[in-house]
């Protein structure tokens, strides 16, 4: 038995200059169902999101909600009011929470009329506890958003959802910042809130995750929807090639001796920021041609740990040293001069300058190079066949060497990162989440490209949530911890999903 | 040592502290609901002259004081609400736009004095207000003559503070203003507008801001001079930060502030012959560099301060 | 409607919006002068007559634009850094000050040890007038807007003081002002019988100057890192602390230059009101100039013109002489807009008829 159609998107298309990111795109939610959408990334999903949930206006098709008497009603498009009225809530990749205002507050912004001379502030209260009770999701009502965990603050988005009696709930990769147990927390959670009727989308490029917790599947490539069939007929293979367009090869990592250790951790410590962990006690050795993968959910201390290993960070106690020298206090620029490549975890905010030219960009970290300045003046030919040899090897594409590193894409500034780092040949590679947010072809590039350095010699410290990617690329595993470093020889997902929820395997 | 300790016996000195403090309370509100929304207003100080120059003007003209301040408030409004199509909608710099808002503000209060006025030497005096007279509590000893002495603006500043409190801490707009200047994507999520929140702060705010500079000659002078704000919208910002963008804390700045004049004014008469006064005068700008360096660190910004947000892109 | 950035920069944008924002600001000056209610028309042409109408004219508005060469600079350079030098009136006082300091007897010698000495100590107690607010922030996180702009008022003040005691005029019947600028620590005159001086020539020695360091050197390399994004230039091993207090000193020090170039080219002797607001107008003079120091050259040009032609207006048909402030501050409001359409594409949505 068919049951009723909640929403139905018909033939939506947006268009980013020249770019199509979705083109006419249609699908259909029933009530109770929950609808993967799954792309890798690129595909089109968000902005597909965006045009349902009003924060775009579609250049074509629209957006129609059950009005509850069997009949559809079109959505005006580009109003998020309208969705929100018709009981679409979504909850978003970067959580919109006011990090200043507590978790009651956060629930009731926008629910509650605007201009009121007070609040009733007691009955907002008991009404959140009653949705809390009936959901089973959890979070102190008093506290400060800014002050809780992010599995926390994704409850706190899912219940702000659920509070205006939300019928459709969009979640974009929820699964992002949680450990594989919190994940089959939330997933348990959502299924019972679905057999009460909530229909969800479910945004994912974690094919695993899809499989075990929709019930149909819609797949996306380049802005088009390229299939679309029921979980239980799903085939794993086939969606993997929808996704991808062609088969792709996975970088291979060979067997390799590790030599002399260039890098070791002993016991330091680093006091965290804010929510995030800092050190707590971490020694650890990095030998020669060895890829050293950290496993862990984001905020546990990898910013700490990076922020040592880039110069950003002195530890309070405790030693770092590289090739036999202490680099305890090291500055970034003393990093960079002994040997220490590293790949930033936010690339638009540390790795390139987006005002400043390509070129620019790929000799930032050897402004003293005589290569490139001659008694402080840049040599401006050195620059521009530097970047001209950069972009072919690396195979960086945009509109051309002198054009502001903005224009380029989140895959190309990447390339662009990876060019200046390895181009010199480090023998200390730092690489923090080098794949977030690349479609599968540049990540693959960058594997690929570590795999290389350490062909050379190079020591690398793969920072990285994705757990496939470490099992993938690294020869020993570390997993991290509220600001400790446990290793494991363990290759199971859920024995090393255990470590990183901070349980002992 | 004695003498200070009598000036801070002296109902003189803490009605003087108040009256000092008066505009820059109006100031400071004014900057904390433009800055609590996420936009740094640096058109204060100009504001402060279109305000007084407003006010003054209608009184001049003939209007009731209200109606003056009415009319300051109006000219900040004004201000506000370019300075908010430039750094809202547009996204611009909100430092440059805030002084270019200073620069103009100051410049056409001044233009339009002298178009007025082209051949005044001596300002033209109004009748400002005057110190309400209240049935029995202004005779109260000390009391009386501190809080029931002073003009209505003064205790319209402080309605300020507790009504600026009020929105904030109480009101549902409140909770959205905060929530604009800590993370408008928030906002945008739950179909509030940002644009609106933000306008209507900047507008409000620089209304405050423009009270503010009414006072200075509706109440504390009763003529328009040249440079007469000095610095006083500066001052504000500096506050504002030092108060950690709290309604209480920020009034207890500016009352601390308006206690250091009025302190300084006193101990000039006293140590005029061995200190030049120059020294005393310099005090207030000090004082509020010594503030924000104390605070700078541990203040707690609004996380949207000075952001441009942009409909439509995230 | 909906925004977009533009995905690529015509040069030739870059150019114009500086030109059509002036020209529309010129234009917009209009309004208050029918509020005046004066001849528009004859108005305008009394501004024009005012610059250009005699070579006497056009020197007087070269000796306005010199001062607002150096302060359009320090604003420029240190905007590029994203150090937001407010205090430039101030920095312009100290350097006057420590030029009337070692130039009205403390020492003197031949013209070729006096004038760079005078220059040199002018630009060291500007630079000096930066590098605490640019201390301030960058060890207690103070906002150098604020502490900038209160330091204007209290260097003011303190110039006051000087004026009224040390530095006092013994000669000056009362007048607080400074003792004469000796005869060998005197900028030289360019022309005779106008005021225009070699102020002029040093201001934009120091335009090109500042032009090749910032785009051809390592230096400006950092200083344009540290200003686009601070967070990558740090990572990259610049110091970022340490570019930002070279920045502050060389942007008060041109600033300070101006002061000298006022005091020892123009004025001979330090008063109080050397400057009316040279170092706040050389914000727009360098937002006008899209931050580039050649740029500056032309805008302090234009908004000399501006300055030197209402003047001439004022004098001739009544109309306040402040319609030249108000001209300058609608300058810096349209080319900021301006900038915003270089940048953005306003698309109106053939999306939203549904």
């Amino acid at each position: 038995m068919e049951k009723e159609i909640v929403l139905a998107l018909r033939g939506l298309t947006k268009r980013f200059g020249p770019v199509t990111a979705a083109d006419d795109i249609n699908l259909t939610l029933h009530r109770g169902e929950v609808l993967a959408l799954l792309g890798e990334n690129g595909a089109g999903k968000t902005t597909l999101m965006n045009m349902l949930f009003g924060h775009y206006t579609p250049d074509a098709g629209h957006v129609e909600v059950s009005d509850f008497k069997g009949g559809m009603l079109r959505l005006p498009p580009g109003h998020p009011q309208a969705a929100i009225d018709a009981g679409i809530g979504m909850v978003h990749q970067h959580f919109t929470l006011a990090e200043n205002l507590n978790v009651v507050d956060n629930i009731l912004l926008g629910a509650e009329p605007l201009f009121a001379f007070r609040r009733d502030q007691k009955a907002a209260r008991e009404k959140v506890r009653k949705l809390m009770e009936d959901t089973g999701l959890h979070v102190p009502m008093g506290a400060r958003v800014g002050e809780l965990s992010v599995g926390e603050r994704q409850r706190v988005e899912i219940l702000k959802a659920l509070f205006r009696e939300t019928r459709i709930l969009v979640l974009d990769e929820p699964t992002a910042v949680l450990t594989p147990q919190e994940a089959d927390g939330l997933f348990a959670a959502l299924s019972a809130i679905v057999k009460r009727g909530l229909s969800v989308i479910f945004i994912s490029h974690k094919m695993r995750e899809v499989l075990s917790f929709s019930d149909r599947i819609a797949v996306l490539r380049h802005g088009v929807k390229v299939g679309e069939m029921a979980t239980e007929d799903a085939d794993r293979a086939a969606i993997a090639r929808m996704m991808v367009g062609a088969e792709t090869v996975q970088p291979e990592r060979d067997s390799l001796v590790p030599g002399a250790p260039i890098l070791a951790f002993e016991d330091v410590h680093l006091r965290g920021e804010g929510a995030r962990a800092g050190l707590k006690g971490a020694s650890f050795t990095l030998h020669e041609g060895e890829i050293l993968g950290i496993a862990g959910v984001s905020g546990n201390g990898q910013t700490a740990l990076a922020q040592i290993i880039s110069g950003l960070a002195v530890p309070e106690r405790g030693a770092v040293i590289l090739n036999g020298t202490p680099v305890t206090a090291a500055s970034p620029a003393a990093m960079i001069a002994a040997g220490v490549g590293r790949i930033p975890e936010d690339r638009h905010h540390d790795g390139v300058i987006s005002a400043m030219s390509v070129a620019e960009n790929m000799v930032l970290e050897r402004l003293d190079d005589p290569e490139i300045q001659n008694r402080g003046f840049l040599n401006k030919p050195a620059m521009k066949a530097n970047a001209e040899r950069l972009s072919r090897e690396y195979d960086v594409r945009g509109p051309g060497i002198s054009a502001r590193a903005t224009l380029l894409s989140g895959g190309n500034i990447q390339k662009l990162i990876l060019a200046r780092v390895l181009d010199r040949a480090p023998k200390l590679i730092l690489a923090n989440q080098p794949t977030r947010g690349l479609d599968f072809g540049a990540a693959g590039e960058v594997g690929r490209r570590l795999l290389a350095a350490r062909r050379e010699g190079a020591g690398v410290i793969l920072i990285s949530e994705d757990l496939d990617e470490i099992l993938q690329l690294a020869d020993r595993i570390l997993v991290m911890h509220s600001g400790q470093l446990i290793e494991t020889d363990s290759r199971d997902r859920a024995a090393i999903g255990l470590l990183m929820a901070g349980q002992a395997a | 040592m004695m003498d200070i300790l009598q000036i801070f016996l002296s109902e003189s000195f803490w009605a003087a502290s108040l009256r000092i403090a008066t505009p820059l309370i109006f100031g400071v509100m004014g900057a904390l609901l433009c800055e609590r929304a996420g936009v740094l207003n640096l058109g204060i100080e100009g504001i402060f002259a279109a305000g007084a120059m407003a006010g003054w003007m209608a009184v001049w003209l003939g209007a009731p004081l209200w109606l003056g301040v009415g009319a300051a408030a109006c000219a900040g409004a004004f201000f506000g609400a370019l300075h908010a199509t430039l750094t809202v909608p547009l996204g611009l710099s909100q430092h440059v736009s805030g002084l270019g808002i200073t620069m103009l503000a100051t410049s056409s209060s001044y233009f339009l004095y002298r178009t007025a006025l082209p051949d005044v030497t001596s300002p033209p005096r109004i009748t400002p207000f005057q110190p309400l007279d209240w049935p029995v509590v202004s005779d109260i000893p000390f009391i009386g003559p501190v809080f029931f002495g002073q003009t209505a603006l003064t205790w319209l500043a402080l309605f300020t503070v507790l009504a600026v409190w009020w929105l904030l801490a109480r009101t549902p707009l409140g909770v959205a203003l905060k929530a604009v200047g800590d993370n408008p994507d928030a906002v945008n999520a739950q179909g509030l507008s940002v644009y609106g929140l933000r306008f209507g702060a900047v507008m409000a705010g620089s209304a405050l801001m423009a009270i503010g500079g009414a006072f200075l000659t509706m109440s504390a002078f009763d003529a328009f001079f040249f440079g007469m704000v000095n610095g006083r919208g500066w001052i504000c910002i500096a506050l504002v930060i030092f108060a950690s963008w709290r309604p209480g804390r920020a009034l207890f700045g500016a009352i601390l502030f308006g206690m250091f004049d009025a302190l300084q004014v006193r101990l000039q008469t006293e140590a005029g012959a061995v200190v030049p006064s120059q020294v005393f005068l310099m005090t207030p700008y000090v004082l509020s560099i010594i503030a924000l360096v104390l605070v700078a660190r541990k203040a707690d910004y609004p996380r949207a301060l000075l952001q441009p947000w942009f409909k439509g892109q995230r | 409607m909906q925004i977009e950035p533009r995905q690529s920069q015509n040069p030739l944008i870059g150019l114009l919006i500086p030109v059509a924002s002036a020209l529309v600001a010129l234009a917009l000056a209009a309004i208050p002068l029918a509020f005046a209610g004066a001849d528009i028309g004859a108005a305008y042409q009394q501004m024009w007559q005012g610059v250009f109408g005699s070579r006497f004219a056009f020197t007087e508005m070269l000796t306005r634009a010199t001062p607002l060469i150096f302060t359009g600079l320090a604003a420029a350079i240190a905007f590029q850094a994203r150090l937001w030098n407010i205090g430039a009136e101030g920095q312009l006082y100290l350097g006057a000050l420590a030029a009337v300091w070692v130039g009205t007897g403390m020492i003197d010698g031949p013209q070729v040890l006096m004038i760079p000495l005078v220059i040199f100590a002018g630009a060291v107690a500007g630079g000096l007038g930066m590098v605490g607010p640019a201390y301030l922030r960058t060890r207690f996180g103070a906002d150098e807007v604020v502490t900038s702009l209160l330091l204007n008022f209290i260097i003011l003040i303190f110039v006051q003081m000087m004026l009224e005691g040390p530095f006092k005029d013994p000669m000056g019947l009362g007048w607080p002002q400074s003792e004469p600028i000796l005869d060998s620590a005197a900028l030289p005159k360019l022309i005779e019988k106008t005021r225009i001086h070699s102020g002029l020539i040093l201001a934009l020695v120091c335009a090109v100057v500042a032009q090749v360091m910032l785009t051809r050197s390592t230096w400006g390399f950092r200083v344009r890192a540290v200003g686009a994004n601070p967070a990558a230039a740090r990572h990259a091993g610049i110091n970022v602390n340490r570019t930002l207090m070279g920045v502050a000193m060389i942007s008060g020090a041109l600033a300070g230059l101006a002061g000298v170039s006022e005091v020892a080219g123009l004025k001979g002797y330090l008063t109080a009101d050397l400057s009316p607001g040279f170092g706040y107008t050389g914000i727009v003079v360098a937002m006008l100039a899209g931050l580039s120091p050649v740029g500056v050259v032309i805008s302090a040009l234009f908004i000399a013109s501006v300055f030197v032609g209402a003047d001439s207006m004022s004098r001739a048909m009544g109309v306040s002489s402040y319609l030249a402030d108000l001209t300058v501050a609608l300058s810096l409001i349209c080319v900021i807009v301006g900038g915003f359409f270089g940048r953005f594409r306003i698309r109106f949505g053939q999306g939203a008829a549904a």
